[in-house]
């Protein structure tokens, strides 16, 4: 089998190396063709009657795209119309090694059964591979490759009557006949739409270049490298303004903890760079140094082209360039683009036959986009999605292309799909390489599932969560003991058995990190059968369960702990009112009732201690919408109501949480993954002090203790809400909670619980996290194995970034889908009166604070056309004397600024 | 971008092998004529020779000497270009030095040594060229030398290195694979009788797998030791068609 070898030969950058290494070559690799019959392969990918209606190509044939085609078009090559395409080795490695999403991307395909992908190892096969030649650029050779792998190919299959088509926009490789995939595509008869989604190749830029240059030349990598090892330059993230299209600043990491920033402003000084690039910026002498400027402006030039706004903006600039103030700077050259699809809507060209575009992204930061498309007339009022291509020098917008269109703007699932894709939620559909790693159904519960379970089948254990809960992750039990203690479990779904480490499955989920709850809609982090149907812990079945048993007195002092991997049938799902109900109805004595009684009677004891022990009760307004069934628009909302149910649950959570977090801190010190809560630093304190003083109430702040103390005792009369707003105040205090691996921090203090560690081993369904930390726990008393990467502690704590980045994103698409369904609710229903109260105090508006809605709007004083009243603002008691005595914001629906 | 690919979804290796596939084994005996026994062993790109003196009387303390069987001497070295890097290898560093024992302890299990009281057999290995599984291509190479030198064993000794990626194991691993952060088990065995006369390994690794990577490790040994038994089936005609 082993046919010839040859030697490779590489040398590596600094201190030059000779790498030899072997590369056999093969004669038992496949072309992976159904109508080939010399090859004697098991199973072949691709058909023998090959059909993409195309006038170019009418007859049969295989379409092999080259690297950039790859890298470039790949919107188009996803398409479900492209299917029997042949990607070499070649462009899979020079893929791999370029684009990390593109990569990812492409293996989706491949790996999709519908979209007859064959990847055809090349360089290892006889005939294909080729050495580099004399004075060839590893670049030449790999197109060389490409090219004769596809005349292997279609000598190969001449016999069989079908013809292998190379997709490049490459000038050499086209000299060889092949086609471009502008000119493929184009000519594919079934569908227009797909010619819009091509990215600008190189030829088309040049036609839309004016001839004037707009921006200075970007320097290149080499110099920005060592302009950088110098001192003179900087790098740093690039963050445009979300007031000021003229104004960004680029975050500096300086050594250690100290970042700076570097104001930039003007469009010259921008030059280019788009929100979350990586740039290298100039400092500008000090004299010329700015303060950001105040004003807010909007780059709405819909009637101006390309360069005829000049003056207006200089003009801008100037007027703030008054003071001299922070470091400015200007940008020398992008050092990485971040560049990702962009959700927004064209405005749409007044010249009628114009088939360029410009488009306005949905986030304001973003610039906007110069696309052409032949549908525009289609799009208009539909929310699109663009990427952009390049934004050469004398172009004042940058080039994209259309990628594909999300649904009329304002509908429903339109929307969501935008603060989706906005907030970087993984949302697709699970692949097929994703699912394939699902248990067969129907599934049971084999023998070999019980040797490292205990049986807990006969307890009664019952859920309590919210109605209309399908992912239930957790039960309780509690039952008197012989010897008169409580023995109280909590039983979490067990996920890890269903996830191994390692799989796709397991890939997806670590990416996604966490459910995504939006208003009446789930982005699940695992598949459904999963989620909702074999991890969740439903009445009446056999759920496999991770238990974590306590022996406790009637004092809740913990006597015991235990941790064990179970089996459980749960006896009853029930909703917190429906828990409620039955612990206050004195005449139900059975054994779930009697178990909540229990359970509640411990949950109340539990919570004392903590308050005891300092931890903060927060407050912050929850509200839940009730949708029509039917039509899916929200009807009517309600803040969240809680009840001792509520209550009685987290505490037990808390409690395995914490039992959890101190075992497997216990066990790897290295490598556990917990979670922490920073004390804030005493200046996030300011707000809620002002807003306390304003009212003569003192709140103490110096530990977490003091404050909660201080917040049960601020109370004023005849204003009950005023204790609820401190709190809510409070939570804006706080830092964000975070991941971690215990190996690489040593705070690992939690300050709103007011406990020393803790973790999240409660919710494996919906959060990551917890899978982890059963895996961990699972190690621990010897239920299950380990893996390597789960005991290092570097590729635990990129986890934890990826987690905490995922969290904090899926909170802000809550709070937009709240938002918007707020917008919803309220299209239909006018003008509505509400009590409100007045947050913050600033120079020219206030922000008010409507409970019954949980809705948070700035009120301006002064609107477009008309001034506003005199007014006296007064930094150190934030208040607005106001000379008409009639300026009361409750009665107004309040502009929702987003 | 992350690191080598080291198994591709199509099943293919860096170089081109599928998982189970040794590379390419190729082997001389008797290179030197002054030595007892000799032998040159290229497993791909790891090239090494060995050379064998003895049975003969201990040299040095005669104190060192067993009445009952023959102690046997390994000293393993590398060339100084036997890497990309060129450096001096002394002897006596701390590498060598454990796999000259290594050496040892697996040529002590297999040589009839009970055949020669209070004496001594020396083998000296040095690898020329390195590229990964440099003790197993140290043993293949010197069990050739052994049975040049005429010395009985109880069968060959064959070794093999295998690796563990992506729940798979691969066979004779090369320099890059080694490197690329993959665990590797190194095995010697007694092939015919199926016993294990040396397993080292001193990666991280779940116990559940290693009985497969054994099993791999066998396997991949027993490829190697028909490749040896027809090296001195041909080396024996070789010898006799020239003594005719």
């Amino acid at each position: 089998m082993l046919k010839s070898k040859t030697f490779v030969k590489k040398t590596r950058a600094g201190g030059v190396m000779k790498i030899v290494r072997e590369h056999y070559l093969r004669d038992d690799i496949w072309c992976g063709s159904e109508a080939c019959r010399e090859c004697k392969q098991e199973s072949t990918v691709l058909q023998a009657e090959a059909c993409i209606e195309s006038n170019l190509c009418p007859y049969p044939h295989y379409v092999v795209p080259d690297t950039n085609v790859v890298l470039h078009q790949i919107d188009v090559l996803e398409d479900p119309v492209i299917r029997n395409v042949i990607i070499l080795q070649t462009v899979l490695q020079e893929v791999r090694h370029r684009s990390a999403p593109v990569y990812k991307r492409l293996k989706d395909m491949i790996q999709a059964k519908e979209k007859l992908v064959y990847t055809f190892t090349n360089e290892h096969h006889r005939e294909t591979y080729i050495e580099r030649e004399q004075g060839e650029s590893a670049n030449d050779r790999n197109d060389r490759a490409i090219r004769v792998a596809v005349k292997w190919y279609s000598q190969h299959l001449k016999a069989d009557g079908l013809k292998v088509v190379l997709l490049t926009d490459d000038q050499g490789n086209k000299e060889k006949a092949e086609e471009s995939i502008d000119e493929y595509v184009k000519n594919l008869t079934a569908n227009p739409e797909l010619v819009d989604r091509l990215a600008l190749s190189k030829d088309d830029k040049a036609e839309i270049i004016s001839s004037k240059v707009l921006f200075p030349e970007h320097l290149p990598l080499s110099k920005i490298q060592s302009g950088i090892k110098s001192g003179t330059f900087l790098q740093g993230t690039f963050k445009a303004s979300r007031d000021n299209y003229l104004e960004a600043t680029v975050f500096v990491q300086g050594e250690g903890e100290e970042s700076t920033e570097v104001l930039i402003q003007g469009l010259q000084n921008l030059n280019r760079a788009v929100h979350q690039d990586v740039v290298a910026v100039q400092l500008l002498p000090r004299n010329q140094w700015v303060l950001p400027s105040s004003v807010v402006l909007q780059d709405d030039g819909a009637a101006k082209d390309d360069d005829v706004d000049g003056d207006e903006e200089e003009k801008a600039v100037i007027s703030a360039a008054e003071a001299a103030g922070k470091p400015t700077g200007k940008i020398v050259g992008i050092i990485k683009r971040n560049w990702r699809p962009f959700c927004g809507m064209l405005n749409v060209s007044q010249i009628k036959e114009s088939t360029r575009h410009l488009f306005t992204p949905a986030d304001r930061r973003i610039p906007r986009i110069r696309i052409e498309t032949r549908q525009a007339s289609t799009l208009v009022g539909q929310r699109i999605m663009v990427a952009i291509d390049g934004w050469p020098k004398n172009s004042r917008y940058p080039n994209g292309h259309f990628v594909r269109s999300l649904g009329s703007a304002g509908e429903k699932g339109t929307e969501e799909a935008v603060l989706l894709l906005e907030h970087d939620v993984p949302h697709q559909a699970f692949s097929q390489n994703v699912l394939s790693f699902l248990p067969k159904m129907p599934w049971g519960i084999t023998p070999e599932d019980m040797i490292k379970r205990q049986d807990l089948r006969h307890l009664t254990v019952c859920s309590v969560d919210p109605p209309g809960c399908t992912d239930i992750d957790d039960a309780l039990h509690c039952r008197e003991l012989e010897n008169g203690n409580l023995e109280v479990g909590v039983h979490i779904a067990d996920v890890s058995h269903f996830i191994r480490p390692g799989n796709a499955l397991d890939k997806e989920a670590a990416n996604r990190g966490t459910t995504v709850y939006l208003c009446g809609k789930r982005i699940d982090m695992v598949p459904e059968l999963l989620s909702s149907n074999l991890c969740s812990l439903r009445s009446n079945v056999e759920r496999l369960a991770f238990s974590c048993i306590w022996e406790m007195n009637h004092n809740a002092e913990i006597l015991k702990t235990q941790f064990t991997k179970s089996v459980i049938n749960s006896k009853a799902s029930l909703t917190y009112a429906e828990a409620q109900m039955r612990i206050d109805d004195t005449n139900k004595k059975d054994d779930i009732t009697e178990s909540l009684r229990g359970l509640n009677k411990l949950a109340k004891i539990l919570k004392r201690k903590r308050i005891e022990n300092g931890a903060l009760t927060l407050s912050s307004l929850e509200v839940r919408f009730h949708i029509d069934s039917e039509t899916h628009d929200p009807i009517d909302l309600q803040t969240k109501e809680l009840m001792e149910t509520n209550s009685m649950v987290e505490e037990f959570m808390l409690l395995a949480n914490i039992s959890v977090a101190q075992k497997i801190y216990d066990e790897f010190p290295d490598c556990a993954l917990l979670r922490k809560h920073p004390a804030p630093p005493p200046s996030n304190y300011d707000i809620l002090l002002k807003a306390a003083k304003s009212k003569n109430v003192e709140i103490h702040t110096d530990s977490a203790k003091a404050l909660a103390d201080s917040l049960d005792v601020a109370k004023v009369d005849g204003f009950s809400y005023f204790n609820t707003l401190l709190r809510i105040l409070a939570t804006r205090c706080m830092m964000q909670a975070v991941y971690f691996c215990s190996g690489m921090d040593s705070d690992f203090h939690h300050y709103g619980l007011a406990s020393p560690i803790y973790t999240h081993f409660t919710s494996p369904i919906r959060r990551y996290a917890d899978i982890i930390v059963h895996r961990l726990l699972a190690v621990a008393i010897g239920a299950d194995i380990t893996y390597p990467d789960l005991m290092d502690k570097h590729k635990q704590s990129a986890l934890c970034n990826n987690l905490n980045y995922r969290h904090k994103m899926s909170q802000y698409a809550q709070r937009a889908s709240v938002a918007f369904h707020t917008q919803l609710f309220f299209k239909s229903r006018g003008i509505l009166n509400e009590e409100g109260f007045v947050l913050f105090v600033r120079k020219n508006a206030i922000i008010v604070l409507i409970p019954k809605f949980g809705l948070e709007g700035t009120v301006f004083f002064d609107s477009k056309d008309k001034a506003g009243p005199s007014l006296v603002f007064d930094e150190e008691i934030p208040g607005v004397s106001v000379a008409a005595p009639d300026v009361e914001p409750q009665a107004k629906k309040p502009k929702v600024d987003r | 971008m992350a690191g080598l690919e080291l198994l591709s979804d199509q099943g293919y290796r860096l170089d081109g092998r599928k998982a189970t596939e040794l590379r390419k084994v190729q082997a001389r005996m008797g290179v030197f004529a002054q030595a007892d026994g000799s032998a040159y062993l290229e497993q791909g790109n790891t090239k090494a020779l060995a050379v064998v003196y003895g049975p003969h009387e201990i040299r040095g303390a005669r104190s060192r000497a067993l009445h009952d069987r023959a102690i046997i001497n390994c000293q393993y070295s590398m060339a100084t270009f036997s890497t990309a890097e060129r450096k001096r290898r002394p002897h006596g560093d701390r590498k060598s030095t454990e796999m000259s024992l290594h050496l040892k302890q697996t040529f002590e299990a297999a040589v009839l040594t009970q055949l020669y009281p209070r004496s001594q057999i020396d083998i000296y290995v040095k690898i020329l060229q390195s590229d990964g599984g440099n003790y197993s291509v140290c043993v293949n190479a010197a069990t050739l030398a052994v049975i040049d030198a005429g010395i009985p064993m109880r069968d060959y000794v064959c070794a093999c290195t295998v690796g563990f990626v992506d729940e798979t194991s691969l066979a004779d691993l090369c320099y890059a694979e080694e490197s690329g952060g993959v665990s590797s088990l190194a095995l010697s065995l007694l092939p015919r009788g199926g016993q294990i006369a040396l397993v080292q390994m001193d990666a991280r690794l779940h116990q559940d797998h290693l009985d497969t990577l054994i099993e791999a490790a066998m396997t991949a040994c027993k490829g190697v030791s028909k490749v040896l038994d027809q090296v001195v089936r041909q080396h024996l005609q070789e010898g006799s068609t020239l003594r005719e």
